[in-house]
């Protein structure tokens, strides 16, 4: 069954496609990478599937209900957390605050607390610094942050906007190894935009390949790093 | 002596009314990215009606709260009906940052010219409830008064149920989070328009609470709260605009120049003071007396 399907996407900035008829759909628990250039219409997806911006033509379903003109908070109600590009962090509040601030919409307080333990578990050095106010912290920590927050909102579906921009190659490292072991402690469905492919693949079970708003290729992850042609076109190296 | 302190004492009350109206510009400021002129023009309706109330049955207090709830629902209705429209319309270009202010001035206009159609423009006197009577301590008359401490108390009372809210409860977090980044607070499950409106509605509570604080020691008519205008609006500069302590410092700063150029100097230089101070502040503290560096952007 698949638990995110995207079908015939198009989406514009005024004049300027960003997207174009794009398909592809993520069976729950997956860990679909979307890989692309600058311009590539990746931020554009995420941007799309998670209320922020509003599609011109085709569906999209998250366990098959539309989510498509949806209120960015009210999706976050139904299990979808996005976040967004360049560390989405509040830098002029607390740590602990911008952790809390994932959960303020669900009445259930101690299950918000719980939460919390949990992504400082999973990012001890948030825990060190909860009193601290964000803007303190180091690019890998805020990203940490970021994801930390997304993840006190229980969400199902997880949209993550190039975690790895601006980081050094041992903190990327990290973030994505936590990436994946959230997708399989949680059983999350986890849609992580790239630019550095090799290692999004390496830790996706599928891979979409956008170029200029159009999807190029999509399939099995190691089948895509492993074809010669996708390699040279597409994945820069 | 007596006179410093006197004058002092003045400086605090004046400055605790300019701090309750930088407040309500702050908090309009911090929630929408507006600055709200009509601000002045919801604050005098409410001291109108709160005039009527105090005519009619005396009770000071009945009228405080009937101005206060006033002022929640008419910051409510100018948020929900004139800036969410002109949000959804003039979205892009600068006009986009600029149309909400100068609607927020059009509207004063209106407010000011309904409020002289109703009231008329002659000026009225709006009994304190308190004496305005001056203390006398060890046989000598200082400048301060009952109403004076009913002023600072009051205000004091208004800031730290604002800090409260601000900076203890959910709604406070909602509030900072939707202010400082709305997208990200959406993100995050807040729904930022409602916070949006609930932060107009403190700020035509704080802008109504001044309205009655400043008017029985001053004269009621629809232009009588512009001058408060002007100097919240100095004062909430002072202060970063953006920070509530600011905003009340900027007040008692500004409140204690006015106080001292009035009983050592006179009237006509208040206004030349005013501006002065605030380029002070603009050129050694410009991001407000208790503003920080710029966060750290990596």
């Amino acid at each position: 069954m698949s638990s995110l399907l995207v079908q015939n996407l198009t989406v514009s900035h005024g004049a300027i496609r960003a997207l174009s008829n794009v398909t592809f759909e993520v069976k729950e628990g997956e860990l679909v990478a979307v890989i692309g250039a600058n311009g590539a219409g990746k931020t554009t997806l995420l941007r799309t599937l998670s209320g922020l911006k509003n599609a011109e033509n085709g569906t999209a379903t998250w366990r098959d209900r539309n989510i498509l003109g949806k209120r960015p908070e009210d999706l976050v109600r139904r299990g979808i957390s996005h976040v967004s590009e360049g560390k989405s962090v509040i830098p002029e509040l607390t740590v602990r605050e911008n952790l809390l601030i994932g959960g303020l919409w669900r009445r259930d307080k101690s299950g918000t607390e719980k939460a919390i333990k949990e992504a400082v578990e999973l990012f001890p050095r948030l825990g060190e610094r909860m009193s601290q106010s964000a803007n303190t912290l180091s690019g890998g920590e805020r990203q940490m942050l970021a994801i930390g927050r997304a993840l006190v909102s229980r969400p199902k579906l997880l949209l993550l906007d190039e975690p790895s921009l601006g980081l050094a190659p041992l903190i990327i490292e990290q973030i994505f190894s936590a990436i994946k072991n959230l997708q399989k402690s949680m059983n999350l469905t986890v849609v992580l935009v790239e630019q550095n492919a090799t290692s999004a693949l390496e830790i996706a079970d599928t891979g979409v390949i956008l170029n200029l708003g159009e999807l190029v290729a999509s399939g099995n992850a190691q089948d895509l790093l492993a074809d010669p042609a996708l390699k040279s076109a597409y994945l820069g190296y | 002596m007596r006179q410093l302190i006197g004058t002092l004492l003045i400086g605090l009350t004046l400055g605790s009314v300019y701090s309750l109206m930088a407040l309500s510009l702050v908090l309009v400021w911090r929630s929408t990215r507006v600055v709200n002129f009509a601000q002045a023009g919801q604050a005098i309706v409410t001291t109108y009606i709160a005039y009527e109330i105090v005519t009619r049955t005396g009770v000071f207090w009945l009228a405080v709260l009937f101005a206060v709830i006033a002022g929640a629902l008419l910051g409510a209705g100018v948020e929900y009906f004139l800036m969410r429209t002109l949000f959804r319309h003039v979205d892009q270009g600068p006009v986009a940052a600029l149309a909400p202010v100068i609607a927020t001035l059009g509207l004063l206009g209106v407010i000011k010219s309904i409020v002289g159609m109703i009231w008329g423009n002659d000026y009225r006197s709006f009994f304190p409830p308190v004496s305005t009577d001056n203390f006398v301590l060890f046989g000598e008359s200082i400048p301060f008064s009952r109403f004076n401490v009913l002023v600072i108390v009051s205000t004091a009372i208004v800031m730290i149920v604002f800090s409260f809210i601000f900076q203890r409860t959910d709604l406070g977090l909602s509030l900072r989070a939707a202010a400082f980044q709305p997208e990200i607070a959406r993100l995050a499950g807040i729904r930022v328009g409602p916070i949006r409106t609930i932060g107009w509605v403190f700020a035509g509570v704080a802008g109504a609470i001044a309205g009655v604080l400043i008017t029985p020691t001053e004269v009621l008519s629809p232009s009588s709260l512009d001058v408060l205008l002007v100097f919240g609006f100095v004062a909430a500069v002072i202060g970063g605009l953006e920070s509530l302590p600011g905003a009340v410092l900027g007040g008692v700063v500004l409140g204690i120049g006015v106080s001292f150029v009035l009983n050592y100097i006179g009237t006509t230089l208040i206004f030349p003071t005013v501006f002065v101070v605030l380029l002070l502040a603009l050129i050694f503290k410009p991001n407000g007396l208790l503003g920080s560096k710029k966060v750290r952007s990596a």
